[in-house]
């Protein structure tokens, strides 16, 4: 018998593929959530391994809160161009030009609660029955015990206390119409893995993952790039500074941290010592103790 | 560095939260922001130390009654490995999450508290352990700290426990002392009980070798999906899809596709711009064949040489997952694998009362019952049994009125 060297990323590679093909072979209308942030950027690398030579069998879908980073839409387009896969654009802009949704108020203000409108729109007209998310669980205690096929209500709603059991590789994929499933293939990858994985694959990732120098404000104890999109005031002093960002969302609610790495290397070993976690970069899960329990049960990714 | 994944069944007097609690704090694997979020709780031990139960209780509802009620994946490394915790609550109203949880583990820890040694849900979680087919077993006496870090009430729940493994037929056991609480042989080597020469369990997890490499004779690739470019270039490329579940493919390698029976021999492998020369257990491929036979979603192929059974009756072991119960008038779906067929449970031949493991007649099947039964389906499926090959062993039953997972079965014959 021949021996075969099959490490961890090699695993949690095989069993994101085998989670994408599954989701190929039990939907009609599957789609891919891309946020230009690494976690996704990570999924379509997986899913060109799960069906290459062949087309994707989904688009990729991407929530436009409009409040993005520059370098993000400049990633994706010419992403989407190498790959030659459909890109369809959910407007959170248009939802509030529709009136479907308020703009928030506010020095916190923040186009991230808003965006869970406009994905339940893009699901809603486009019909699609299972949408393909790069949230993973070490990320927060709430995704801690989502399960991989996660099924979501009419109203996008995800109930914690009706999931579904999710034994040994079987994905149960059945549902009602109307409902859609959430489908996490990197669910069990920690932070540190997505990057080890993309240091192995030389995966290219959006600028804004590495150092560069920004004017920024202090906001709530963290530093937030000072952009259009955030509501500034007098008080509000802004500073250059050496910063990158560890997730990639809306301008208005990501914060930067003080950041000399311009490698990968650097990052993995920035990451390793880290004492902050990544979910701690978001201003968005700081409201409450259940703030993201709570997002979530009402459709948020 | 490869994954070890393990189950922690325990009910909240185990300790079985602080466990885990202590094993993610001890190896760094609560970063500043979370343990910041721990110390501003109000939850503390007795002593005033932080509660790292709290570290595990994922869901509000679970946070406020302070017990686990769902399945909860934690993850953790060391530079020897990458660990994945299935972490399930331990009392028999959530049999089934334990069954969850066991089913994806290649090792299980069980809690024994030192001060009350075996009991019935040391026996129901054995049971699931054995049930599920985990080779591995560790059982923590805990608590030591509470008997004075006696060797003698050690050794006396070793012997209980031993008894008790025999019955259920667990071979690879292992035994370590510890005190969750205060970190006695969890991480470090304890101070306190110089008479215990094993590991920490740690150590002893990063250490164990848990088969990782499956080394099945049984090859077996359920096909996902059939990848068809159908472009001007690769207009006759017809590549099938799929996660080696057990064994090895190999090129030219005599295989059979199931359930049609038609036989061919395999062209080449691929994975993404590589060609491989062999495809193994838990590597996601594509299998080019050299004949041309009608392949889709829910066909497996196979190696010749050892093919799997094939049968319309299974006898299986049944634990059922859904506040409805079990009614075996009705048709439910069988999903094996990528495989969906309509089945009915023709007959239920035996309960098994998972606190004392007597077995008894039953009419009924409801949430969280364990037994035996038979299960008729209406294409055959092609399956190993589940002792033999875990992964081509097992299915979930779907009711197709709410599409809830309701029931899992591991099979255990061919009914002739």
């Amino acid at each position: 018998m021949s021996t075969y060297n099959f490490d961890y990323l090699d695993e949690l590679e095989a069993e994101a593929i085998h989670i994408l093909r599954e989701v190929a072979g039990q939907f009609e209308k599957p789609a891919l959530l891309f946020s230009g942030g690494k976690d996704s950027i990570t999924l379509v690398r997986l899913a060109e391994k799960a069906f290459r030579p062949g087309k994707f069998p989904f688009p990729l879908v991407h929530i436009d809160t409009g409040h993005n980073f520059e370098e993000t839409i400049t990633y994706r387009d010419k992403m989407v161009e190498r790959i030659g896969e459909k890109l369809i654009i959910g407007s959170v802009q248009e939802s509030i030009d529709q009136g479907k949704v308020v703009e928030q108020t506010g020095k916190n203000a923040s186009r991230n609660a808003l965006q869970t409108v406009t994905l339940l729109d893009t699901i809603a007209k486009h019909q699609f029955d299972a949408c393909i998310g790069g949230a993973r669980r070490d990320e927060e205690k709430a995704r801690a015990k989502e399960r991989i096929f996660s099924v979501r209500d009419e109203f996008g709603q995800w109930d914690p206390k009706r999931q579904r059991p999710e034994l040994w590789n079987i994905y149960n994929g059945k549902i009602h119409k109307g409902e859609n499933i959430r489908v996490f293939p990197i669910s069990n990858w920690t932070e540190l893995d997505v990057w080890n994985y993309i240091r192995r694959e030389k995966i290219e990732l959006p600028s804004i993952y590495f150092s560069h120098e920004r004017d920024v404000i202090t906001r709530n104890g963290q530093l937030m790039a000072a952009s259009p999109f955030l509501n500034m005031d007098d008080e509000d002093v802004v500073f250059r500074k050496q910063v990158r960002f560890r997730t990639v969302g809306d301008m208005s609610c990501t914060a930067a941290v003080e950041s000399e790495a311009t490698l990968i290397d650097d990052i993995i070993a920035e990451i390793s010592a880290s004492k902050i976690s990544e979910r701690g970069a978001r201003l968005d899960d700081k409201v409450s103790e259940a703030a993201m329990e709570d997002r979530k049960k009402g459709g948020y990714f | 560095m490869n994954i070890l994944k393990f189950f922690t069944a325990g009910s909240v007097d185990d300790g079985k939260s602080t466990l885990i609690g202590r094993l993610l704090y001890d190896t760094d694997s609560i970063l500043a922001d979370q343990l910041e979020a721990l110390q501003s709780s109000n939850r503390k031990n007795d002593d005033g130390t932080i509660d790292l139960a709290i570290l595990t209780d994922g869901l509000r509802a679970e946070r406020e009654q302070g017990i686990t009620i769902d399945v909860a994946y934690k993850y953790f490394q060391t530079e020897k490995r990458k660990f994945i915790i299935a972490d399930t609550p331990g009392h028999i109203q959530y049999t089934r999450n334990m069954v969850t949880g066991a089913s994806t583990a290649n090792l299980a820890i069980i809690l024994i508290d030192a001060r009350n040694s075996v009991v019935e849900q040391t026996i129901r979680h054995s049971y699931i352990v054995s049930l599920l087919g985990i080779k591995h077993v560790v059982v923590c006496i805990n608590k030591m700290d509470m008997v004075d870090y006696s060797e003698t009430v050690y050794n006396s729940i070793i012997e209980k426990y031993k008894v008790l493994a025999q019955q259920l037929k667990l071979e690879d056991v292992t035994y370590i002392p510890v005190s969750a609480l205060k970190g006695d042989n969890v991480v470090q080597n304890s101070g306190n009980m110089e008479w215990y020469e094993g590991e920490s369990l740690l150590h002893f997890l990063e250490q164990v070798d848990t088969d990782h490499l499956d080394r099945s004779q049984l090859a077996r690739m359920p096909v996902q999906w059939v990848v068809r470019p159908q472009t001007d270039e690769l207009h006759d490329y017809r590549g099938y899809a799929g996660r080696v579940l057990s064994g090895t493919f190999n090129l030219n390698d005599k295989v059979n596709v199931l359930p049609s029976g038609a036989s061919s021999t395999i062209e080449k492998i691929e994975f993404f711009d590589e060609e491989l020369d062999a495809a193994h257990a838990g590597e996601s491929v594509i299998i080019h064949l050299k004949d041309d036979v009608d392949i889709s979603r829910g066909d497996t192929i196979v190696n010749a040489s050892a093919l799997p059974q094939e049968s319309k009756l299974i006898e299986a072991d049944l634990c059922w997952m859904d506040a409805r119960a079990l009614d075996t008038s009705i048709m439910y779906n069988i999903q094996h694998n990528s495989k969906v067929t309509k089945c009915k449970i023709s007959e239920i031949l035996h309960k098994v009362d998972i606190n004392t493991l007597e077995k008894h007649a039953a009419e009924e099947f409801k949430l969280n019952d364990i037994g035996r039964v038979i299960v008729k389906t209406a294409d055959a499926l092609a399956f190993d049994l589940y002792d033999d090959n875990r992964a081509n062993g097992s299915a979930i039953l779907v009711d197709s009125r709410t599409n809830l997972t309701v029931g899992a079965l591991m099979f255990r014959a061919a009914v002739e």
